[in-house]
Order: C-alpha cells, then structure tokens, then sequence
C-alpha cells in the first residue's frame, strides 16, 4: 500500500494566520466531500477551538469546461451547456444566454413567447428558493423541512416535464421563442400549483421563522454590510438583504417584467436571517407574478417568424421548399451571427447571471462568459464567517444559496 | 432455597433483557424510519417483509458484511475498544429498572428487574455517565479531525447536562422517598409523578435527549457539521455498535423517564382499583391470577409514546449551536433544576409537617410557573435578540 504523503501546513502558510504555524490553531479540510459544503467545495479552514479565524474558499473541483465547449458549437447547440451550469435554474441560464443571442443577432419575441418565459423562469426561481429553503433547513438538521419543500418542488419539475418533456435539463427557451407551444394542461398545472402554494409557504415559516432554535441559529450571524456586498459584487437576495434595492427585473426590465406588479423585498440588516426572510418574501412575490403572467398570456405564436434564425415550424416543412432549406441549414451550419460582442443579464435566484457572447460572423461563439451570481457570492464567505463557529459557517453558506455547477462552469 | 437458582435466575433475566434491548434497538430503528416518514410525507422502508417488519434483519446482515476498515494512523487498542465501552453501559443501564411486579413460576417468586439496588438511581447516574468514554475514546483514537471535535463536544455536553439530569432524578427521590426504583414505581400508585411534578418530567425529557445525544442536541455527530462526528472512521459492525448505543439508550431512558415520572409499569393512577390495574386478580372460570402480565405492557406502551416524542421533536426541529448548548444546560436548565427541587422539597416538607393536601397541589402550579417563566425569558431574549423581527 503506497504511504500517503503528509499534507503539511508550509503548503497553505501564506493563507493561513501565524498562529496556525505554531500549531496554535488547527487546520481543518472541510469538502470536497462533506454534506453541507453543497456540493463539491473545499473549504480550508483555520480553526481556534471551534472558531473560524480564517476560511478559504477551494473551487474548481466541478470544472467542467462549459464555456469552452460553446465555443466549438453553433448557437443553437451551445445553448444546451447552459442547462449544466447551475442546475438548479435552467431556465433562467436558458434565458440569460438566449437573450444575448437574440441581442447579437437582433431577434423579436413574440408576446406569447415571453409571457410563457417568465412563467417558467419564475416558477424555476421558486423551485431554485425551495431547494434552497430545504438544504438550509437540512443544514440546521430541520430535516422535515427538506423533504416539504421538494414536494412542491416535484410540482414544478412536473410542470417542466409537461412544457419540455425535461424535468430538470430543460432547453426549452430557445432564440426567438419558445421550442414549441404549451399543452392545454399547462394552464391548469399552474393554476393548481399557485393555489396550493401560499398554504405551504405558511406551513415553511410556521416550522422556521419563530422557532426559537431557528432564529438563535440565525440571527446576527454574517453579517454582510451595505459596502462589503457591493465591493464584492455580491448580487440577488444575498445582496437585498443587506439593503441594496437592486434586482434587475426592476432597474432593467426585460422581457417585459415592467408590465407585472411586484414588490422587491429588500431587508437592511445583512445577516442570515435577514436573507432568509428575504428569499421567503421573494417565494410570495415571483408567485404573484407566475399569476400576473399568466392571466394576461396572450394567444400567439411562440416563436419568431424569422427564418434566418428560427427554424420554421414541422408543418411547413413538407409544403415550402424555403422552410425545408431553413431547416435544414438551421440544424446543419446554424445560423452566422455578427462580428460583435453583447452582454446580457437576468436575475436568477442567486444574483444578476450575465452572459457575454462574442461572435466572429460565424456560426460559433468566439467567445463565451458567463458572469455567475453564486461565484461573486462565494467570494465574500470569508469575510461572513470570520469569528464564527463551524455550525454557523455551515448557517452561512447556506445562507449564500451557491451552486458549485454555477461556480465551476 | 438453594443457591445456585438464584444465578440461573439471574443469568436468565439478565439475558432476556439484553435480547429485549437488541430487539428493541432493532425495532426502534424501523420504528424512527417509519414514524419519520409518515411525518415527512414519505412511506418510509416498507419492502422486507410487511410493513417492513424483516428491515432490520436486513441492515443487520448489511452491517455484518460490512467491510470493517480501520484507518491507518488509528489508537488501534482505543479504537476497538471505544465501541464496546459504548455498547455496554447502554445495556447494563437497564438492570435496575423494574419491568413489572413480581409474580409466581414454579413455585419461586420471579421479579421482573435483575438486580435490586438500595441506590438505583444512583446506578443509573453512575452508569450514564460511563458512556460518554466510548465516544470520547472514539473520537480521540481516530485520528480525525472531525471524530475529535465531535468526542469534545460530546464530553462537555454530558457533563453538564448530567447535572440537571441529577437533579431531576432529585425531585423523583423526594417524591418516592426512597433511591430504591421499584419503590418509586410503587409511591405512584396513586399519583404519578409527572401530575405532581410536571415541570419535573418536561425538564427531565429535554435534559435525557442531551444525554443520549438526540436532536436537538445531537451535537457530537452533527451530520452537517461534522460529517459523523465522533464515528466517522467507523464502519461496519463497529459503527452498529455505536448506533446500537444510542438507540439502546433511548429505549432505557425512555424506560427510567416512565419509571421516575409516568408510574413505571403501574397503570394510570385513576385506574388503580379497577380491572386494568398490575395488582388486580382477574378470575376466568375457577382460574384465579394476579395481573402482572400487564406491568411489561404498560411500560412498553409508555416506551413507545416517549419515544415518538423524541421522534417527533427529530423530525420538526433544527439543531441548537455548540455554545448555545452549554448556555441552555448551565444559564437555564441547572437553576431551573434547582428551583423545581427546591420547591418540590419545600411542598413535600410542608404537606409532612402541617397535613394540608392543597400544599401538594402547590408543587405543579409553582413549577409550571417557573417553566412559563423561563420560557417567557428565553423569548424575551430571543426578540431582543433579533431586533424587534420576531
């Protein structure tokens, strides 16, 4: 059996303070594998007793080379990498990079086509929240918690599976539209999920918000002031609870979020509380909007009729030489995008997810970057957890709601 | 009588008892899973056998095929040791707890406890307490960082939190008037405990679920935290070992929580002359037998409420932190103890020297104050706490 060689403290002394050399403090791996580090995140942590002196982030471990990989794809092709990225919010990575495409090649969407995205986008953000909600109450050991909040999750997956025949990995969104029209059942399958829910949110606070382990687990831990979120870059609830009024949905409209009326919760006192309550208001208002949304849903079609860009629908396919050449360059070159470079954002549960998308007059990206809110997050835990105990970096983090597959990439 | 029946009788008892607690810990395991399930909206394990009755056996066999790893820079003499030291106190722990009333078999009176002890309680403390160097061993001879801080935790939390347990044990004592347990048993004849002594039996329950180390306070195994806590490096049948522990433990302290406090294996105390009752003698035909079957069968029934209790508070509540742990067992619960000793001292002196029965009813109204009192307090805190949010 080969000796494992002695991982000494001289590999991390420039990250770790003086006492930790001297054996003062003790040096602990925390992850890749562990149960509350969310998926594959190392922390190494420097510890005096049970007390985080210094915590440092290790990420890499879920690296998958997504952006890398659009590159060497056409448009259309590459958008099916962006389900990988953070997995708990396809459609909205869907819509953050179909959104810089149809900016690059300057494609309309129909009406229909973005009311039926914002539903989906919006119930992903509330199935994004509940896994959250259910692995920080799992975090804390609330482990009934877990298993209410994917119950409803499980609703929305179903919604998704009737939509796209996908529960998770979606591509459903795609430039110009949606892939196709919604069922009939679709509207029903909503409408039964937006009744029932506002119950079950009462049901999550009354097991949470005034248990009185709940709030001495969390409140006044992390604290994240104003000025430390905003020089990190920190976004999305993470950033609203710490009294920024900043969600993109509001300062910068897009796919006509200015016609829904929602509130913006934002909270001042930065701490893990505070981002929870947040995130539970957030549950309430992203359901107003799914209802919003989906009383006006105009008739329509779903896809733009532009078919440089969009292929055109199976039925024309047999009747129109055009629409057989269409498709047939569509799905064999794709189509060429212009020598230039656009940046666009959305909100996702997690921040502002933005997509930088460089094309070369080719049919490929040159370039593609993804600006992922929970890698920014994740940034800004050390300073969070600083004096703490190792219960409550766990309280924290989960806190942050990161995604290694958004971190990674 | 000859001698030697004494020692089969007690190598018999001593033995049916160790098969109880090995089911029971088996028992227990599908009884938690499915209780856990049908809280959490799932059906929990239902496939071995019905209603998954064979589970058990299956992870049972499971564990025993278990490779059984033991990590290289291990104490290797301490690391086998600890899951025994564990192991046994959990088993002895339930010696001196009466399981029904005495009864005739072959001519020789058979008492259903194998030993009985002038100082019980004091053999349940003593006991309790030798647990907590399993996990402590463990966690120290696996050289692991994680196992480590779990054993620390675990030994500061035991610590204090056995001196409440001891003082909850007091109140049972000058209540019973005796550290003999089958003389406690038989002081509730016509009151429980738990009616005099409400606050008494509440404290009690929380202050066992830190001893053997259940949710809330299952701090030296903090899943989320610490992985496994004190048995990380442990698998296969060392690892059953531990879990057997804390499963065992849980059954006998559910046993010593219905023995001090819900009227160990008598009835409830309104049925004392009726039918139900352990004393009575139920006649069939010409047949004529004391009823001392139904002793084990209340105290499994009081068993197993006490322990969908622990179930229940599993499955709803999140996990209190370390620090908060050690404020709770020595700032709340000690003086608390203290209190309610005291004033169950004071009622019981009081009743003794001026004859007033209305001064016993003064032992639950004043306690329950105190609980109402300090949870009132803990709130306040908790809103001050949190800045008007709450």
């Amino acid at each position: 059996m080969a000796q494992l060689e002695e991982v000494t403290v001289d590999l991390y002394k420039h990250l770790v303070s003086e006492r930790a050399l001297t054996g003062e403090t003790m040096l602990l791996n925390m992850g890749p594998q562990h149960p509350s580090t969310h998926g594959v995140l190392r922390l190494l942590l420097e510890l005096d007793g049970e007390v985080v002196v210094n915590c440092i982030p290790d990420v890499g471990f879920l690296h998958t080379g997504i952006e890398k990989n659009m590159e060497a794809k056409t448009y259309q092709k590459a958008e099916v990498m962006t389900d990988r990225l953070d997995y708990m919010n396809t459609m909205g990575n869907n819509l953050a990079y179909v959104m810089a495409v149809e900016k690059l090649v300057d494609l309309d969407v129909p009406p229909r086509a973005q009311a039926l995205r914002v539903i989906l986008v919006e119930l992903q953000r509330i199935a994004s929240h509940l896994v959250w909600l259910g692995t920080s109450g799992l975090d804390l050991a609330a482990m009934s918690m877990f298993l209410y909040c994917f119950r409803e999750r499980e609703q929305i997956l179903d919604i998704f599976e009737l939509v796209s025949g996908q529960r998770m990995m979606t591509t459903y969104i795609r430039p110009g539209g949606v892939w196709r029209d919604v069922p009939v059942e679709f509207e029903k399958a909503v409408r039964d999920f937006i009744k029932i829910f506002p119950k079950r949110i009462d049901e999550y606070e009354r097991l949470l918000t005034k248990n009185p382990l709940f709030i001495d687990r969390m409140v006044d831990i992390g604290y994240l002031s104003k000025e430390t979120a905003l020089s990190y870059g920190v976004t999305g609830p993470t950033l609203r609870a710490s009294g920024v009024d900043w969600d993109l949905r509001k300062t910068r409209p897009y796919m006509g979020y200015e016609q829904y009326d929602f509130d913006v919760p934002v909270l001042t006192e930065g701490d893990t509380y505070a981002r929870y309550l947040v995130r539970i208001e957030e549950l309430r208002q992203t359901l107003r909007i799914v209802e919003q949304a989906l009383n006006k849903l105009p008739m329509g079609p779903v896809r733009s009729d532009n078919r440089k860009y969009v292929p055109p629908p199976r039925s024309e396919i047999g009747l129109s030489m055009e629409a057989l050449i269409h498709h047939f360059k569509l799905w064999t070159e794709g189509f060429l995008a212009p020598n230039a470079s656009v940046y666009s954002a959305v909100e996702s549960p997690r921040g502002e997810l933005g997509v930088l998308l460089e094309g070369d007059g080719g049919p490929k990206p040159r370039r593609v970057h993804m600006r992922t809110p929970s890698f920014d997050n994740l940034a800004v835990l050390p300073e969070l957890v600083k004096g703490h105990l190792v219960a409550d970096l766990v309280a924290i983090l989960a806190s942050i709601d990161i995604v290694l597959g958004d971190i990674d990439r | 009588m000859t001698d030697w029946t004494i020692w089969v009788e007690w190598v018999v008892k001593g033995f049916i008892l160790c098969m109880i607690l090995l089911t029971g810990f088996a028992y227990l395991t599908l009884y938690e899973r499915r209780a856990l399930a049908r809280i959490q909206v799932r059906v929990g394990p239902n496939r071995a056998g019905p209603q998954g009755l064979l589970q058990p056996i299956a992870d049972a066999v499971k564990l025993i095929f278990k490779e059984e790893l033991t990590p290289g820079k291990v104490y290797k003499v301490v690391f086998l040791l600890a899951p025994v030291l564990t192991v046994v106190p959990s088993l002895v722990l339930a010696a001196v707890i009466p399981l029904g009333d005495k009864f005739m078999l072959f001519g020789r009176e058979i008492t259903l406890y194998v030993a009985d002890l002038n100082v019980g309680v004091l053999y349940l403390m003593s006991i309790a307490s030798i647990a907590v160097y399993g996990i402590v061993l463990a966690g120290w001879s696996s050289n692991n960082k994680y196992a480590m801080l779990g054993g620390i935790r675990s030994s500061a939390q035991m610590i204090s939190y056995e001196l409440s347990l001891g003082l909850c044990f007091v109140i049972a004592i000058i209540l019973g008037n005796s550290m003999n347990l089958n003389e406690i048993v038989d002081a509730q004849r016509d009151m429980w405990f738990a009616v005099i002594q409400p606050a008494g039996a509440l404290v009690f329950m929380v202050v066992t679920l830190a001893e053997v180390n259940r949710a809330p306070f299952d701090m030296p195994e903090a899943e989320q935290e610490l992985t496994a806590g004190y048995h990380a490096e442990y698998s296969g049948m060392k690892f059953a070992l531990f879990f057997m522990a804390e499963y065992q433990k849980m059954i006998v302290i559910c046993m010593i929580a219905a023995t001090l406090f819900f009227g160990g294996y008598r009835e409830f105390w309104f049925l004392k002359d009726t039918f139900f009752s352990v004393d009575s003698v139920w006649t069939i035909g010409s047949w004529q037998f004391k009823a001392w079957f139904l002793g084990p069968i209340y105290m499994l029934l009081k068993v197993i409420v006490l322990l969908f209790f622990m179930i229940w508070i599993r499955a709803t509540w999140p996990r209190i932190r370390y620090d908060r742990l050690m404020a709770f067992g020595w700032k709340v619960l000690l003086p608390l103890c203290l209190v309610l000793a005291f004033i169950t001292a004071v009622g019981i002196l009081l009743f003794d020297l001026l004859g007033n029965p209305m001064l016993i009813w003064g032992v639950p109204v004043l306690s329950m104050l105190c609980i109402l009192v300090v949870v009132a307090f803990i709130y306040r805190d908790l809103r001050r706490k949190s800045h008007g949010r709450v």
